[in-house]
């Protein structure tokens, strides 16, 4: 059997036989990249509609260093994460390293400059068509720029989508802050990391598909919820 | 009238746009009540003119508003309409006016009704057709009970029916005294609405004057010689 039959085999075999293990790694998965996601859409959404509207100086630098920092990897992230955390780091009485709380930290970070520059160009974008009318109604810079949120909430949902994408699929931040402790902080990139480390190349591809399945399950259920549902139908005007 | 105090006025106003001065040393009062047309060919200044009265343009020169304060709205060429039902749209105005949360379901519901929109209250704004969209507009200007209304061409790209029905709306406000400011280049209109003409003409005032003396003593004698930029209210009704 070749590695790619194997492997579907295997997948389907986990998801059969309700694997705990499996399940486990994958709960902790979703409930750390779903907080991460959290925490930086509070920050990012508003990060993003405030730079949209802002005037200081030095606007156009941000802007830039925000849109550099999409391409942040993971494992930078992770280090200076796991330097903050550690016992000599700044914030090492936390004792927080090596928990699901640091990974959750290092994602939010991870997806911070994704919502930001995301929401900033669709609400900058928003502005040009209707900003001034707003304007003329009475609202000030920053809630015109949260009202085209609101405008934009579909396309922002696929902004947290995207997000959510980033974070559920990296391996170096997790891995460096998390440790992969078994039972602990092992989520579905991570194992797959450790199980092709270990030479178990069907495993982890199987492990791969159940990745990718869960991403288009949590997708599935944004695209067909009533609201999403009745946008996509009206043509999203 | 003349003896009123003025709503608004504008005394000796430039307006630049860079290099280009829109509008320069404009010198114009609005009292209660009047209905003025702003007509002109494309780039004469109507525009700039509407924005400069409504306060939304840095200018030189002086803008003074009624003692007390002047509560105004405007309406927009292309209405911008939130991504929310009709009624919502209407709620976010009023919001954005200040207009306190007790009022708010009242006159919604009356606007919708001066509308003739009560039975579109839920579908989404942007699902309306252009002249539907445009009394949404209308009426959601209406429902903050301005003391002057500025319109910017308002019929410009709707139907004949449609712009019967705009028409109809907008004679309704000045009968209940309703003080409205609007740019056109529909003479017909003009006559059939307003109480007063002001002719620009490369960001200057050319004529300011009752309609019915416009008609009579300027609008044969010098908008006809300014061919396809105005047409006499027998060519265009």
């Amino acid at each position: 059997m070749s590695a790619f039959a194997e492997s579907f085999s295997t997948a389907i075999g986990l998801v059969r036989d309700a694997d705990p293990r499996l399940a486990r790694i994958v709960g902790l998965s979703l409930s750390v990249s779903g907080m991460a996601c959290l925490i930086g859409a509070v920050f990012g959404l508003a990060g993003g509609a405030w730079l949209a509207v802002t005037r200081i100086p030095g606007r156009r630098a941000l802007v830039a260093a925000l849109n550099t920092l999409l391409g942040l990897p993971s494992v930078v992230v992770g280090l200076v994460v796991y330097l903050l955390l550690s016992r000599s780091g700044p914030l090492g009485s936390w004792g927080i390293l090596f928990t699901p709380t640091a990974m959750v930290i290092a994602q939010s970070i991870l997806v911070l400059p994704v919502i930001a520059a995301l929401s900033r160009q669709l609400v900058a974008d928003s502005l040009r068509e209707g900003g001034d009318q707003l304007g003329s109604m009475g609202a000030g810079p920053l809630t015109r720029a949260l009202l085209m949120l609101v405008h934009e909430r579909w396309s922002v949902v696929t902004v947290l989508l995207t997000a959510f994408g980033r974070a559920v699929s990296e391996v170096g931040a997790v891995m460096i802050v998390g440790g992969n402790i078994d039972g602990l902080t092992r989520v579905i990139t991570t194992t797959i990391a450790l199980e092709t480390s270990k030479g178990d190349l069907p495993l982890a591809l199987a492990l791969g598909l159940i990745l990718l399945v869960v991403v288009g399950a949590v997708n599935a259920a944004v695209a067909l919820s009533p609201g999403v549902k009745r946008q996509t139908l009206s043509g999203a005007r | 009238m003349s003896g009123q105090a003025p709503l608004l006025s504008l005394v000796g106003v430039t307006v630049r746009y860079g290099a280009l001065a829109a509008l320069h040393g404009i010198d114009v009062q609005i009292r209660r009540g009047e209905f003025v047309a702003l007509v002109g060919s494309n780039g004469a200044g109507k525009t700039t003119l509407l924005h400069a009265l409504h306060g939304l343009l840095p200018h030189t020169g002086l803008r003074r508003v009624a003692g007390g304060g002047t509560s105004q709205a405007m309406v927009f060429q292309r209405p911008f309409m939130l991504r929310l039902s009709v009624l919502n749209n209407l709620r976010v105005a009023l919001w954005l006016a200040g207009v306190p949360k007790a009022e708010r379901a009242g006159r919604s519901r009356e606007a919708l009704q001066r509308a003739a929109l009560a039975d579109r209250a839920e579908r989404p704004a942007r699902t309306l057709s252009g002249g539907q969209q445009q009394r949404l507009a209308l009426a959601r200007a209406w429902a903050v009970r301005p003391d002057v209304l500025f319109l910017d061409e308002p019929t410009s790209n709707l139907d004949p029916a449609a712009k019967k029905e705009i028409e109809a709306m907008l004679a309704a406000f000045a009968a209940d005294g309703m003080t409205l400011v609007m740019s056109t280049h529909n003479l017909g209109q003009v006559k059939r609405l307003a109480t007063r003409v002001i002719h620009l003409e490369g960001g200057a005032i050319r004529a300011d004057l009752p309609a019915e003396r416009f008609f009579d003593e300027h609008a044969d004698r010098t908008l006809r010689q300014e061919p396809g930029a105005i047409l006499s209210p027998e060519e265009f009704s």
